[in-house]
């Protein structure tokens, strides 16, 4: 048996019948670590020796009775663009290469209290900007499917780093699909939650009122697991919502029939890849067998949602991002005379070329002059884009759609061409705009063996419905059984 | 041309700290002072990731702020981000408020230069945080930066410009301080920068348009206020008569030379790229909680004003320098609770406290001595335990070394002697060597009687009975 085949919730199991111990989880996932990681260089931060003593301090507690707990000594990675207190929190970015937050964010807090065994800090494209991890200044991480493409981004690292076995899950954030995306183009499950049902304090912010923290797994059931963790208010986040908690392994029920699920048509027409465009349509024909309802409509404001998502997310990144300027904490230039050249060259030395893009972009929407035209109008529009969500949501449990237009694409192939790149975001960024979930689910591969991805996006605070009709194609289409990332060099 | 050919056109930011235990948006302590960075948590010095949770007693204390200045309060508010580079400001912006103030559309009532009631129009009043402080070593050349006060809550009350002059500044500005104090959301202490003000200045002639209007920033003291208008205008003045125009800028006022410069480059202009915090959830006042502020309001300077009137029978004109601080007029309320005696406190707050408030060049919150003590010290005086020219030394040493009022006239030996004995001594001592004013005086000379009682007094160093001197002397002068 290779432990790190395993999901959280078969370990789980074999915990509890006493099959295997926490440290054997633990060294069976630096061991892989050990043998992989240099190929798919999916981490930052390792904290493979931490860990090794955290587990034995685990399992005796656990031996003693002193920790209960179904998480206990579970591994996982974490993006590092979520704060740990004494640990690195780079954002794989120059800017904050040696920063140490002397806090933990909400949700690393909530994983600590588990006593959930942390391996390491996640790479990720700079700040979260990015589709492909290209961006982070550190490091590329590989695709462990084809280690010559790119994982996706913003959280390649933690998407490869399931998708390698590097860990049993991994947290991500979402502001324009960062957590999806990866996933599909990873073959994994990621998650991205209702704006406001997890805290976002502590998460270094990229664009506030889009960023959400979500769990990228092995399979929907473990999904479902690492939501009931992270999912609750938080006092510390004005923005997270006080409502009843919900055991969202309930909802998997492996039954659709009566489910109307929509498949907006603009998600399949032009820039949409023919393979994805027919795994999707398979997918399609075996929600229809298993008893749904499935009827195409028009989401003709989904056309506009990239151009809004790219104004309103620069503008607030633009003001977020101010923050780093040599004065407290980061990256402080060597080369100033006076207060403003500090400033200056801090944050041109600091950040790399797409962070400092979206910052003048924002900047720009934002100015005086502008901002009726660009920023105002964004708001407009995404008042739009949420109504027709809403209205949707009225006549349908689902929207179903591709993730990515694309599977993996090579590196190097699209970070000369930000535009193009963009792109990439075209069926996630509309989710964000308009605040609903949405899961990524794989549902195939192409010719090249690479993973495609099915995006089930549901109501707001209506997680329950799409994991359940994740999961009923997840028992049918049995992706992980049947596909595996073999690590083509 | 001279002064009296323009009009002069003054509007005011005021900016007040808000008293409240904690800062705006995290719970660190928002009182004055503490070494360096000891008052700050990762939210108010901004750490990535962290985020601001308002707190509520600013949006209570702002409402109180509005409702006592007559503003419409706004049900549907928000909070904004102004963005700019500045080492004392940690996130990069300040949270503020933009196009949806808590308060507007308010005034406030002073006289004008007429003794005429005058509305001062506010224009609004929003909530936002104050940012920390640089100090520079001149030594070193180095500046350090303190953010204990980075995130204490503030209010800006922006008037319309509807003041005609120095005087009527300095009126608006006590006035507003009074308000302020009276529904203590601040303490105002002007000296720590909890109430400082922008003023916005231009000039024109009469019947023209309003001229281009200067401003003097984070002026924090009636004087300086007072003297950089005066300079600034007159400088207005100087540059259109002399064939110039003036140019819409941000000035220093500088208190040592007495004039005022540019404080930025032109090429500078801030563009401050306001926009919503998406941080921070709307801000719904309900019509309840705003009735419920409404109804809890403290009495203000002016009813306390017409109460004193009915109550305590003191002039108009003493009632309104007593209200005129509340610090002033809770001294006199508790001190006559204590002695009783409305009109011997009015005195004494009237008289001498407000010379020696004057003299030592101190506001009234920081008389050192408390009501207690007032109206024990007005007790002794009608008890006839001392003579008010001694009182008046106690209050003296009130301000010097505060105590019960008993204990500073005993333990300086100041009790009036009453013991007929003692007084007859000295009268026939007195009466004895000064054989000249006993002629004078059975001459009919009322006045010499006036010269020995000083006399008496003089001898027993104040401490003689002054009526049991005058009866005594008349009797044997007989």
């Amino acid at each position: 048996m290779d432990i790190t085949e395993l999901t959280v919730h078969e370990l789980q199991e074999k915990l509890q019948n006493k099959e295997i111990k926490i440290t054997e989880i633990t060294q069976a996932y630096i061991d892989r670590i050990n043998d992989k990681e240099k190929d798919v260089e999916a981490f930052v931060t390792l904290l493979t020796d931490e860990a090794t003593n955290e587990a034995k301090e685990i399992q005796t507690k656990i031996e003693n009775g002193e920790i209960k707990g179904d998480l206990a000594g579970i591994p996982i990675g974490i993006k590092d663009n979520l704060c740990t207190k004494g640990i690195k929190t780079t954002c794989s970015s120059k800017m904050l290469e040696n920063f140490v937050a002397p806090y933990n964010a909400t949700i690393v807090e909530k994983v600590n209290n588990e006593n959930m065994i942390n391996l390491g800090k996640l790479n990720m494209d700079e700040f979260a900007m990015g589709s492909s991890t290209e961006t982070s200044y550190f490091k590329k991480t590989k695709n462990p499917w084809n280690l010559n493409k790119v994982p996706g981004g913003s959280s390649g690292g933690s998407a490869a780093a399931v998708a390698a076995n590097l860990v049993p899950w991994a947290l991500g954030s979402d502001t324009g699909g960062s957590i999806r995306q990866p996933a599909s183009l990873c073959g994994v499950v990621g998650l991205k939650p209702t704006y406001g049902l997890v805290s976002r304090y502590g998460l270094v912010a990229f664009a506030s009122s889009l960023d959400q923290i979500g769990p990228i797994t092995k399979d929907v059931t473990d999904s479902a697991i690492l939501l009931n963790l992270i999912a609750g208010h938080d006092k510390k986040d004005t923005t997270s919502v006080d409502m009843p908690k919900v055991d969202y392994t309930k909802s998997l029920k492996n039954d659709v029939k009566g489910l109307k699920i929509a498949v907006p048509k603009e998600f399949f027409g032009e820039g949409i890849n023919e393979e994805v465009k027919k795994a999707l349509e398979k997918a399609i024909e075996k929600y229809k067998e298993l008893g749904a309802e499935v009827h195409e409509i028009s989401l003709d404001v989904a056309q506009y949602a990239l151009a809004t998502y790219y104004i309103i997310a620069c503008a607030e990144a633009s003001s977020n991002l101010g923050r780093f300027d040599g004065i407290r904490y980061g990256y402080r230039t060597k080369n100033y005379n006076n207060l403003k050249d500090l400033f200056k060259n801090s944050r041109s030395e600091g950040f790399g070329d797409e962070v400092k893009r979206r910052i003048i972009l924002g900047t720009y929407v934002l100015s005086s002059g502008y901002y009726d035209a660009y920023y105002k109008k964004a708001q407009q529009v995404r008042t739009l884009v949420m109504n027709k969500f809403n209205e949707t949501f009225k006549d349908y449990d689902v929207i179903l759609t591709p993730t990515s237009p694309t599977t993996a694409f090579n590196i190097g192939e699209k970070s000369e061409n930000p535009l193009e790149m963009y792109l990439a975001d075209i069926c996630t960024v509309s989710i964000n705009i308009a605040g609903v979930p949405a899961i990524s689910i794989p549902c195939g591969v192409d010719s090249e063996g690479m993973p495609i991805g099915m995006q089930l996006i549901g109501n707001k605070f209506c997680e329950e419905t799409i994991l359940n009709a994740a999961y009923t194609y997840e028992q049918e289409i049995k992706f992980r059984e049947n596909y595996k990332p073999e690590f083509r060099k | 041309m001279s002064r009296e050919d323009y009009e002069v056109v003054i509007g005011l930011e005021v900016h007040a700290e808000l008293s409240t235990k904690t800062k705006i948006f995290c719970s660190c302590p928002a009182e004055f002072g503490g070494e360096p960075n000891t008052h700050t948590c990762p939210i108010c010095m901004a750490m990535p990731g962290t985020l601001p949770v308002l707190n509520e007693k600013v949006v209570e204390y702002a409402v109180k702020a509005g409702l006592a200045t007559n503003c419409e309060i706004s049900r549907d508010s928000k909070n904004d981000r102004k963005n700019y580079f500045y080492p004392d400001l940690p996130k990069s912006y300040q949270i503020s408020q933009f196009d949806k103030p808590l308060c507007e559309h308010g005034y406030v009532e002073i006289e004008d230069n007429e003794g005429n009631l005058k509305k001062v129009r506010l224009l609004r009043i929003h909530i936002e945080e104050d940012a920390g402080k640089l100090n520079h070593d001149d030594f070193t050349g180095e500046s350090l930066v303190d953010l204990n006060r980075a995130g204490v809550p503030l209010i800006e009350m922006v008037s319309e410009p509807d003041l005609r002059s120095a005087e009527e500044v300095e009126r608006y500005l006590r006035k507003l301080k009074s308000i302020l104090e009276y529904i203590e959301v601040s303490d105002c202490k002007m000296q720590e920068g909890s109430l400082r003000a922008d003023v916005n200045v231009s000039i024109h002639k009469p019947g023209e348009p309003f001229g281009t209007r200067t401003e003097m920033k984070n002026m924090n003291s009636f004087r300086s206020i007072t003297r950089a208008i005066e300079y600034e205008i007159d400088r207005q003045i100087d540059v259109i008569e002399d064939g110039g125009k003036i140019e819409q800028e941000t000035l220093r006022w500088d208190d040592v030379s007495g004039k005022t410069f540019p404080m930025r480059d032109k090429e500078d202009a801030q563009d401050y790229r306001y926009f919503p915090d998406p941080d921070l959830v709307a801000i719904k006042l309900p019509e309840e909680y705003i009735e419920n502020i409404k109804n809890n309001l403290p009495e203000l300077p002016e009813s306390r004003k017409q109460r004193y009137l009915n109550e305590y029978k003191i002039s108009e004109k003493d009632a309104k320098i007593i209200t005129s601080s509340k610090y002033l007029s809770d001294l006199f309320e508790n001190a006559v609770k204590v002695c009783n005696n409305p009109k011997a406190v009015n005195n004494w707050i009237i008289s001498d406290i407000s010379r020696i408030l004057n003299e030592m060049e101190i506001e009234p919150i920081e008389i050192p001595f408390d009501a207690n003590q007032l109206g024990k010290l007005v007790i002794l005086i009608d008890n006839e335990t001392i003579s008010s020219s001694i009182g008046k030394k106690v209050l003296e040493e009130l301000f010097e070394n505060p105590k019960d009022p008993e204990e500073i006239v005993k333990e300086k030996g100041w009790i009036q002697i009453s013991d007929e004995g003692a007084i007859k001594e000295v009268v026939m001592k007195i009466l004895e060597n000064n054989p000249q004013s006993v002629a004078d005086y059975k001459a009919g000379k009322e006045k010499a009687l006036g010269f020995l009682v000083g006399q008496a007094m003089k001898e027993t160093k104040g401490k003689a009975n002054p009526q049991m001197l005058n009866k005594m002397f008349k009797e044997n002068l007989k």
